[in-house]
């Protein structure tokens, strides 16, 4: 189950004045099981980048093969494509159009062709691994609170079962609680289903301490595809596109400026105190 | 007497189900107490739902208050006559930068309030001169708002709110739907309203590395002031900011940590330079030992 | 992408006609429309071609940039030809199958392709000179005697100018919430219309919802920045006519007499 890109690009406009190269010759490869992070800027084709994969946009030029095989076959089944790779948008609320939570997690499994029952069976699944309060379930999607009705928008992508799930932001507009509740929860679908998942986020911070690899992009291009400790290493180039390190690397460095011996590789706070306190130590 | 000041301030909105029955009561503001001083920078923090949106939307007297008396620049806002002079004394800012737009090109949007408030077409134009290039966004005067980002638009949010002379402007949530590029741009706007126009600054805000540069923090929970103080007053609290879950900055984190750790450090520090000076210090007193 | 769509293409450059009071524009376009049902014959289109290129001219809006935007009307010119070709009765000059051409059939489709093509253009100068906002301006203006009769002019100026502001958005976010809905494995591209008709749900439901969640949040700005209808407000760009205006006034109707002069004189003395 693998997702491999190779020399996509993504041009709209071509030939006009008004041409914008969104994605510009990026090749990636994403094996089974990773949890990854993509992150740039507004604009830094991060989330046109995601729409490919699931085939909602077409590469201009390039290919892109899903467990081996061309998705710009002419016989490829895109729809197939689309119940094996979940998208969650940004803002995803905002496609929630049912009567009551569970018949709009019913939406997707349904469309995939399923029973009643089976698609009901995956709702109820779906729904419990967001870990949303069963007394919502009949619930109006309009009349919850907003990281609920963000629970219920990830559960109508989930209940489709897909392969790889993706998701856009989905921290966005959510307040803090809200936004550590949500990657917890995803976090904690990662570990139990072993699902690859894909983040897509402008916040490094968010990302760092859940992610095992980082892809940074920058205006079309892959800038960055690494280990989080090894993409945080190079925060100043992050810093001159508009994107930030978290708070930790920026204080370990300058602390090595000062001259202490401490290790600028560590992303937790747990860590960055264990290195201080060496340091501090050795110096007496 | 300060430019805006609340006594007891009670909001409480009644919950209906669909046959329209009374199915409970929400109070969304619980006895608030506010006395803000003209000119300065005040930050209230708190999740959502804990109720400093309904508190802010008082204060531009888009809500009224249940109980209590909302006051802007003496002016109590219950009372219907004085709704348009509150308003144009404490401006508003939103959090959806989208629908706060009303015009089609930026400086066109700057003159609304302006021109709601029947001034001359002369000053109109001399006011949204000064209040774009008071948020850097004069350069962008002839453009469509549709194609800005979104720390543009807030920006030219705010200069349409700053067109109207306001001496106090409440700003609720303006960052939460921007990227971290966007947030940089509207703070720095913010505090520049501040430092140089002296406008009295209320920020609403769920991140709290953005009111390090307050003068004075409100955290609102469940409809009540929990806590009240300087940002360094705040931040020195870790324990009980962790138990209202909010998003303490990594710096204090760290800080907090290594004191737990016994290494001897200053309480509140906010910046990453602080807590590089602080360990300084201490390699300076371990060495001199 | 879509939010670059904008209603009314207004063409951004500098010229006299981009300067023009909105209401002159409104007038002259009115006018010109009204002088090519006037001018009987084809000296006039030919005077009125020749303005028009003048006022295209002074635009420095490219040709090429106004002729892309009618090659969707181009079919309906084609198809208003081709049915006065041939269905005008009259004098027969080519006859084949059940069809048959006469010659007041040429002249008639002539005259209209020739018609239709300069009210085309000419409304797509105003429309590509004009920015929306500036022509509901130039409406309310003009509209304002209405307000006797109890038309809500400045309303209705406020509505449409709020819908040209709010259509990108919304276009934008129909295209994001079909795209999300895709993904959920929503088909909208095939079944009878029935099934098409319902698989529009998943998408207008949002829409609508996320439409009256804008307009709430808007009405609240509004108020905010002290907007409480028509009655006290100022404008920060009123609409008074200057002296290039009155210019401008004096060439139409110098056109318009001039035009009607003319081809009547001419049509008179050739017989046409």
């Amino acid at each position: 189950m693998s997702i491999i890109l190779d020399h996509v690009s993504y041009v709209y406009g071509e030939g006009t004045p008004l041409e914008v190269r969104a994605l510009d010759d990026v090749s990636l490869q994403i094996p089974d099981g990773q949890f990854v992070g993509i992150i740039g800027h507004t604009g830094s084709g991060k989330s046109t980048l995601v729409q490919h994969m699931n085939g909602l946009l077409q590469a201009t030029s390039g290919r892109i093969y899903f467990n081996g095989q061309d998705i710009y076959d002419r016989d490829y089944k895109l729809k197939n494509l689309r119940s094996k790779v979940g998208l969650v948008f940004q803002y995803p609320e905002h496609q929630l159009f049912e009567i009551d939570v569970f018949s709009d997690v019913c939406f997707g499994p349904k469309n995939l062709g399923l029973e009643k029952k089976e698609a009901e069976l995956r709702a109820f699944a779906a729904l419990r691994s967001v870990g949303l309060s069963e007394e919502l379930y009949y619930q109006s999607p309009f009349e919850i609170s907003g990281g609920q009705k963000r629970r219920v928008a990830i559960a109508g992508v989930l209940a489709m079962e897909p392969e790889i799930l993706i998701l856009d932001e989905p921290t966005a507009g959510l307040d803090p609680k809200g936004r550590k509740e949500i990657l917890d929860q995803i976090r904690k679908l990662q570990t139990d289903t072993g699902m690859t998942i894909l983040l897509v986020s402008h916040s490094m911070e968010d990302v760092a301490e859940y992610v095992d690899r980082i892809i940074v992009m920058n205006k079309g291009k892959v800038m960055y595809d690494d280990v989080p400790k090894k993409v945080f290493a190079c925060y100043r180039e992050l810093e001159a596109v508009g994107l930030a390190a978290p708070q930790v690397t920026y204080i370990l460095h300058e602390l090595k400026e000062r001259g202490f011996q401490v290790n600028t590789e560590a992303t937790t706070i747990r860590e960055a105190a264990e290195t201080i306190c060496e340091a501090i130590m050795m110096e007496e | 007497m300060g430019i805006v000041r609340t006594q007891d301030l009670v909001y409480e909105y009644i919950r209906r189900d669909e046959e329209g029955n009374v199915e409970g009561i929400t109070t969304a503001v619980d006895h608030v107490n506010l006395d803000i001083v003209p000119g300065e920078f005040i930050a209230i923090l708190g999740h959502n739902g804990s109720g400093k949106s309904t508190l802010a939307k008082h204060i531009n007297a888009i809500l009224n208050p249940t109980e209590g008396t909302v006051w802007v620049d003496g002016m109590d806002t219950s009372e219907e006559e004085q709704i348009w002079d509150i308003r144009r004394t404490a401006g508003m800012v939103f959090q959806n930068p989208d629908n706060q737009i009303i015009g089609q090109v930026v400086e066109e949007d700057v003159g609304f309030g302006p021109e709601n408030m029947g001034i001359p077409t002369a000053e109109i134009w001399e006011r949204v001169e000064e209040s774009l290039k008071a948020v850097g966004m004069y350069e962008y005067r002839k453009h469509s708002p549709n194609k800005l980002s979104g720390g543009q638009k807030q920006r030219v949010s705010i200069a349409g709110v700053l067109a109207m002379h306001p001496k106090c402007i409440v700003l609720d949530e303006p960052t939460a739907m921007l990227d971290p590029k966007g947030r940089r741009e509207v703070i720095r706007a913010i505090r520049g309203l501040n430092q140089v126009e002296e406008i009295t600054v209320i920020l609403i805000t769920h991140y709290m590395e953005e009111i390090i540069h307050a003068d004075r923090v409100f955290i609102m929970d469940g409809g009540q002031v929990a806590m009240e103080g300087t940002p360094r007053e705040i931040f020195s609290q870790v324990e009980k900011l962790q138990e209202l879950r909010l998003d303490v900055p990594q710096v204090t984190l760290l800080s907090y940590e290594l004191r737990r750790r016994g290494l001897d450090l200053p309480d509140g520090i906010l910046t990453a330079g602080e807590l590089a000076d602080a360990c300084e210090r201490l390699r300076q007193k371990n060495s001199g030992r | 992408m879509l939010r670059d769509i904008t209603l009314g293409q207004y063409y951004q450059t500098e010229s006299i006609i981009h300067k023009l009071d909105p209401r002159v524009k409104l007038g002259g376009t009115l006018l010109y429309i009204i002088s090519l049902f006037l001018f009987g014959s084809y000296l006039g289109y030919v005077i009125a071609a020749a303005f028009l290129g003048i006022v295209i001219r002074l635009s420095h809006v490219p040709f090429k940039f106004m002729v892309k935007g009618m090659r969707a009307i181009f079919f309906l010119l084609l198809i208003t030809v081709g049915f006065n070709l041939f269905l005008t009765p009259g004098r027969e000059l080519v006859s084949f199958w059940k069809l048959t051409i006469t010659a007041e059939g040429v002249r008639m489709a002539v005259t209209m392709a020739v018609r239709l093509t300069l009210l085309i253009i000419g409304s797509s100068v105003m429309t590509l000179t004009t920015t929306p906002n500036n022509l509901t301006d130039g409406m309310e203006k003009m509209m304002k005697p209405l307000k006797v009769f109890r038309v809500p002019v400045h309303e209705v100026a406020m509505i449409m100018s709020i819908a040209l502001r709010f259509i990108p958005i919304l276009m934008e976010e129909t295209d994001k919430i079909m795209k999300a809905q895709i993904a959920r494995g929503a088909d909208f591209d095939s079944g009878n219309v029935v099934q098409r008709a319902k698989a529009l749900v998943p998408l207008l439901v949002p829409l609508f919802i996320s439409a009256f969640r804008r307009a709430n949040d808007l009405a609240m700005a509004m108020e905010a920045r002290c907007y409480r209808g028509g009655e006290g407000r100022t404008k920060m760009k009123p609409l008074i006519y200057g002296k290039r205006d009155r210019v401008a006034y004096l060439c139409i109707c110098l056109y318009l007499v001039s035009g009607i002069v003319l081809s009547r004189l001419i049509g008179m003395a050739t017989g046409y």
